[in-house]
């Protein structure tokens, strides 16, 4: 394996990878190298392939391609597990539409979320510590829903659901984050708050962002990545990008 | 919200718990205690009844444990229930020795009608009482965690998954059905004569096996609510409203639903054995894909996802059914289908749920916009497809 | 033991008396024109000369004998004081019964010859035999067929007679199968009896193999004979039987396919759980009753079009049900499966009780037309008609809806709504009624497999329930959204069930293919032919 031998290990390593559904190829040999602490965003009209890649990623979708070509911090790959292993491996996901369980409390959320136990019976006996109490108020503080921390997930505001969301992902404790369309239907406000927060994450976390809002992945001012049909089209500092004819041409077509 | 606080969880579990605690020690004392003729005296055919009740309460239990909490749909709990009842009626049969038709003092009367000749290997041990009631919980809890490991790790879940616990009972229905299985075919376990050596049809044996129906409801009803409000419940009910987001939080969903749908067939299971020395048969007519589909809608009738709920639905179902095939018995399927699409459309949260609401309503109506109400939160009907 | 002794002695009687009526039989045929003579005077005499007189004219080849011996057991035979013997025909004209002349009067002192309940036996059994030279090929068949099942030595003279004589291939064969039978079960040479295995095992059929297997063998060599036609007999009937059980699956398969199709578009296309499919299903077979019952009461002269008039009517019927039930109640369902579920469920207990009322809880008559009854001979398969036209009429459907689906402005509709409802809606389809209209459709094609199910099934209010799980294992095991997968889950799931029941019996192979459902769902959660893409995940 020369995964091993890239120096630094990157923390996601995507290489060639084919996914096809009924012989439509959602993914077509994608190849993608996340550094430690990056933080990239991904572009890319409607069916690029997006999602699919982050499916391929959590363990959602096996890759056509087989073993081997997607690793994690260099060496763990991540083709033979299954999503809750991947999780637990410290990748954490944000879904397109704000997934919460609305039927528990805003508290209850976190504390699910919370790194560290897992196994049924562990969980039947689980009492909460100290140390879970102050982490879930450190999110709570910082998702800004301390107020409503008893209030039910599913009377929260969108906005609120999104924040809460990540919330949870950071209570995950997660190394890399993948992070979809965070700000769809938010106001002007909370989209540059959101900006704020995941700069704020990105200290100490690796991100992958997909994005479709510009002014969003401006304000992020970070490295960008365009897919188009299920591979990379192009790759560089948003400037750079928007100036590329490929780019301009599949986004405003012909 | 007064309402909801009464009803709210603690509270609502300690007059559950009290008032079939008051109900069980008033039937005993009124049927054993009071002359026959005596205005209050509680019929011993009334005190078999209401045990009935409470087995079905149990049933109940167990299905809005995987259904309220987890959201999997069983169509085919009759079946743990029906084989509960078979390993007790298994036991039962034993016990009457050589008091059969035929005297024989060991195979019970209908193998000796199917000219076998000794006892099949799975009928051994069912002479004991300890090994019998192992096996009730036993049988049940293999099946559903064989089943279940199946179907929860390849993911089969809602509509495909209420199909196949359906074609589940389906096929044991047909398949108790059969002489050959050595469970007596058609007519099933009957002329039960006693139980632990006391003989089933007096007064104190009724009273006593409704008291234990009772506390065995009551032992099941803290089991689950200790369940649900563990960081383990929480896990349930995370999966019911969003499996995926559960998933990829890294809980490994099919456990979870493994234990919940195992234990909850082994609590129908113990809820049939109480069932059939009450009413004196098990036949496989307790498989019928029906009798899952009706247990189903006493938890919805009583409210799915409260434990209180599943209780009350099954005991008020049953009594209406009683009534009711007593005064209309062909209007019966009329008023239960009714029932069925009355509470699916517009009841969706069962007595339980709407009943506070209404009361909620009343008072908040009474305290004339003290609070401004919150809008009323209908539930998003996403069409088919989307 | 003593059961054994009896019959073992039985037997020998009757081959002993076999063997005497042989020999009595080959004198009488010597002097055949006077004997003829001398029985019918018989019939002038007591009881026993008349009996004596029938046994002869049996054996006699007289052409007129059938005649006399009918008209003697319906009191018509008529014999003169002078002994003369006339018998009346049918039509009330004289005939003489040595030539069939007809004659213009009775004799004089005619009066009927006088039977009693022996007479009637004798001329019965003699008839039997005499059925054997009868100018109708068809009575002359059944005389060789029955004949080869009872083995009456007695009768081997006259079907070596009749064998003579016979000109009708069909009759022939018959007669020499007959005489085989015979001679296989007679006293005859090894050689005779070999040629005979030879004939019997050309039968091939169950009749032969029986007729081999139970048939005394006196030598090593006509015993190997037997030995070796039952083996290939058998082998040949084992390849036949399981023909039929795939015929049988066949048929079974194209049921389901009926049951299952309308569920295929609720389900399938639409994502609705209609547990009163079945009950659709049965109001389609009672609006099969219903069409029949009038038209018995006041047109019986179209009761062979009763079907083709219940099938748009039961389409109707059973599509405006669907479609008041989707108005009503799936309406506000959508996207809650479980729930539509428990309210279709409970819809169906409703639709069983209220069938109940109106029509009562037994099974209601619905007749098959002509076309529908019988059954036909195809090699070694008997084929009923109805179940045939049922596998005919299950593959019109199919291909009709298929049509519907794919080349009708409303199948494009349909589908496009399943893919993407709101785009659909942006597009100015009006999503509610192509919602309404697909229900409809699926209900009306379950009503439709109702006409075609009363063909086979009782007509009862339970009718739908003994059909939903099956039609719900036959959609998933299919694959949701595909008539093909349907097809061919239905096939499958048919012809596994009649192939493992010779096997295994009935119930216990139904709970097989049961089992082996659950168990495929669990490894392929979406079936045969699943859809792939994103979509199917939402």
């Amino acid at each position: 394996m020369q995964i091993g031998d890239v120096t630094p290990k990157p923390i996601l390593y995507v290489d060639g990878v084919t996914v096809t559904f009924d012989g439509f190829r959602a993914l077509n040999d994608l190849s993608l190298v996340i550094a430690p602490g990056e933080m990239r965003a991904i572009i890319g009209p409607n069916g690029a392939g997006k999602t699919t890649m982050m499916d391929v990623i959590t363990g959602k979708t096996r890759p056509d391609t087989g073993t081997g070509t997607v690793a994690f911090n260099g060496d763990v790959d991540l083709t033979k597990m299954d999503e809750a292993a991947i999780a637990q491996l410290g990748i954490g996901r944000k879904f397109q539409k704000p997934t919460v369980f609305e039927s528990h409390t805003v508290r209850d959320n976190l504390q699910l979320a919370l790194a560290g136990l897992r196994k049924p019976f562990t969980v039947l006996f689980a009492k909460e510590t100290a140390k879970e109490k102050q982490r879930i108020d450190e999110l709570l503080e910082l998702t800004k829903l301390t107020e409503s921390l008893g209030r039910l997930a599913g009377d929260l505001s969108h906005g609120q659901k999104q924040w809460l969301e990540i919330g949870m992902l950071l209570a995950q404790e997660p190394a890399l984050l993948l992070v979809d369309e965070p700000v769809a239907g938010m106001t002007d406000a909370e989209t540059a708050e959101t900006a704020e927060l995941l700069v704020e994450i990105n200290k100490t976390r690796s991100v992958v962002v997909v994005e479709h809002d510009m002014t969003f992945v401006k304000a992020l001012g970070v490295k960008v990545t365009v897919l188009h049909e299920g591979s990379v089209l192009a790759e560089g500092p948003l400037d750079q990008v928007q100036a590329n004819e490929r780019v301009i041409e599949v986004y405003l077509g012909r | 919200m007064i309402a909801k606080r009464i009803f709210g969880s603690d509270a609502m579990a300690f007059w559950f718990l009290a008032g079939l605690f008051i109900v069980t020690v008033l039937v005993a004392v009124l049927n054993l205690a009071t002359p026959e003729d005596a205005a209050l005296h509680v019929p011993t055919y009334l005190v078999a009844l209401l045990g009935k009740y409470l087995c079905y309460a149990i049933l109940a239990l167990s299905i809005d444990l995987v259904w309220g909490y987890v959201g999997i749909l069983s169509l085919g709990h009759g079946a743990f229930f029906a084989l509960g009842g078979y390993g007790m009626g298994m036991y039962l049969m034993r016990q009457i020795g050589p008091r059969g038709v035929y005297g024989d003092p060991v195979l019970p009367d209908f193998m000796v009608f199917l000219n076998w000749k000794e006892l099949p290997w799975y009928w051994l041990g069912f002479d004991n009482f300890l090994f019998a009631m192992v096996m009730v919980a036993l049988i049940p809890g293999i099946l559903a965690f064989v089943f279940g490991y199946l179907a929860f790790r390849s993911r089969v879940t809602g509509v495909y998954l209420s199909i196949i616990t359906q074609a589940m009972t389906y096929a044991l229905l047909l398949a108790f059905f059969r002489n050959d299985m050595g469970f007596g075919g058609n007519n099933g376990l009957t002329d039960f004569k006693d139980l632990l050596g006391f003989n089933l049809q007096t007064d104190g044996m009724r009273v006593s096996l409704f008291a234990a129906s009772a506390l065995a409801l009551a032992l099941c009803y803290l089991l689950c609510l200790w369940i649900t409000r563990s960081r383990f419940g929480k896990v349930l009910i995370a999966v019911r409203d969003a499996e995926s987001r559960t998933r990829f939080m890294g809980y490994r969903v099919e456990g979870y639903k493994l234990a919940a749908f195992t234990l909850s067939a082994v609590m129908a299971g113990i809820a049939g054995a109480l069932y059939v020395p009450q009413v004196g048969i098990i036949n496989p007519g307790e498989f019928a894909p029906q009798n899952s589909i009706e247990a189903v809608v006493w938890v919805a009738v009583g409210g799915r996802g409260t434990l209180v709920g599943a209780a009350i639905g099954a005991i008020v179902v049953n009594f209406g059914k009683t009534v009711f095939t007593g005064v209309l018995p062909e209007l019966w399927l009329f008023a239960l289908g009714g029932l069925f699409i009355f509470v699916t459309l517009l009841m969706p949260k069962g007595i339980v749920g709407t009943v506070p609401q209404l009361l909620d309503m009343l008072r908040s109506r009474k305290a004339q916009n003290a609070v401004a109400p919150e809008p009323p939160k209908t539930e998003a009907s996403t069409p088919a497809g989307e | 033991m003593v059961i054994l002794t009896l019959s073992r002695l039985r037997r020998f009687c009757l081959i002993a008396m076999a063997i005497l009526t042989l020999a009595g039989a080959g004198a009488i045929g010597q002097a055949r024109a006077q004997d003829v003579q001398e029985a019918l005077k018989l019939f002038a005499g007591s009881y026993d000369d008349i009996q004596k007189g029938i046994e002869a004219l049996a054996v006699s080849g007289q052409p007129t004998a059938i005649e006399i011996l009918q008209a003697l057991s319906d009191n018509r035979l008529i014999v003169g004081a002078d002994g003369s013997l006339v018998y009346k025909d049918a039509a009330g004209a004289l005939h003489d019964a040595a030539t069939g002349a007809v004659v213009a009067a009775e004799p004089p002192g005619a009066k009927p010859v006088r039977a009693n309940n022996r007479i009637r036996r004798a001329a019965e059994a003699a008839l039997g035999q005499l059925t054997l030279v009868s100018p109708d090929p068809a009575k002359r068949l059944d005389a060789a067929l029955s004949v080869f099942k009872s083995k009456d030595q007695t009768s081997l003279p006259l079907i070596e007679t009749a064998l003579a004589r016979e000109n009708d291939p069909k009759v022939k064969t018959a007669l020499e199968r007959a005489r085989a039978a015979l001679i296989l079960y007679g006293p005859g040479e090894e050689a005779a009896k070999l040629d005979a295995v030879k004939v019997i095992a050309a039968q091939g059929n169950q009749d032969a193999l029986a007729m081999l297997t139970s048939a005394p063998t006196p030598s090593p060599a006509v015993a190997a004979a037997i030995k070796d036609a039952a083996e290939a007999i058998e082998g040949r009937l084992a390849l036949w039987s399981g023909v039929q059980s795939f015929y049988y699956g066949i048929s079974l398969g194209s049921v389901l396919l009926l049951a299952a199709i309308g569920l295929a578009i609720t389900f399938g296309v639409m994502g609705v759980i209609n547990m009163a499919h079945g009950e659709m299903v049965m109001i389609g077979a009672y609006t099969t009753f219903v069409v029949q019952d009038i038209i018995r009461t006041s047109a019986p002269w179209l009761f062979d079009y009763s079907l083709a008039i219940a099938l748009p009517l039961a389409f109707l019927v059973s599509g405006a049900v669907g479609i008041l039930i989707e108005r009503v109640i799936i309406r506000f369902l959508y996207g809650r499966p479980l729930e539509t579920l428990l309210a279709t469920f409970g819809l169906s207990l409703v639709l069983q009780q209220a069938v109940r009322t109106i029509f009562g809880p037994t099974n209601r008559e619905v007749g098959n037309p002509a076309w529908m009854s019988g059954a036909f001979d195809l090699g070694g398969l008997t084929l009923t008609y109805n179940r045939m036209w049922i596998i005919v009429f299950s593959m019109v459907v199919l291909v009709v809806l298929m049509i519907v689906l794919r080349r009708t402005a409303f199948g494009l509709q349909m589908r496009a709504v399943t893919q993407n409802r709101r785009m659909a809606g942006s597009m100015g389809i009006r999503t509610n009624w192509v919602d309404m209209l697909t229900f409809g459709l699926g209900s009306g094609v379950a009503g439709i497999a109702g006409v075609a199910l009363s063909q086979i099934d009782n007509v009862s209010p339970n009718l739908g329930q003994g059909y939903i799980i099956d039609s719900f294992m036959v959609v998933v095991f299919g694959g949701v959204g595909n008539l093909w997968g349907t097809l061919v889950g239905a096939m499958t799931l048919g012809i596994t069930n009649k192939l493992l029941e010779p096997v295994a019996g009935a119930v216990l192979g139904k709970i097989f293919v049961l089992v082996a459902l659950v168990l495929f769902i669990q490894r392929k959660p979406r079936g045969l032919f699943p859809q792939k893409g994103r979509a199917v995940e939402r």
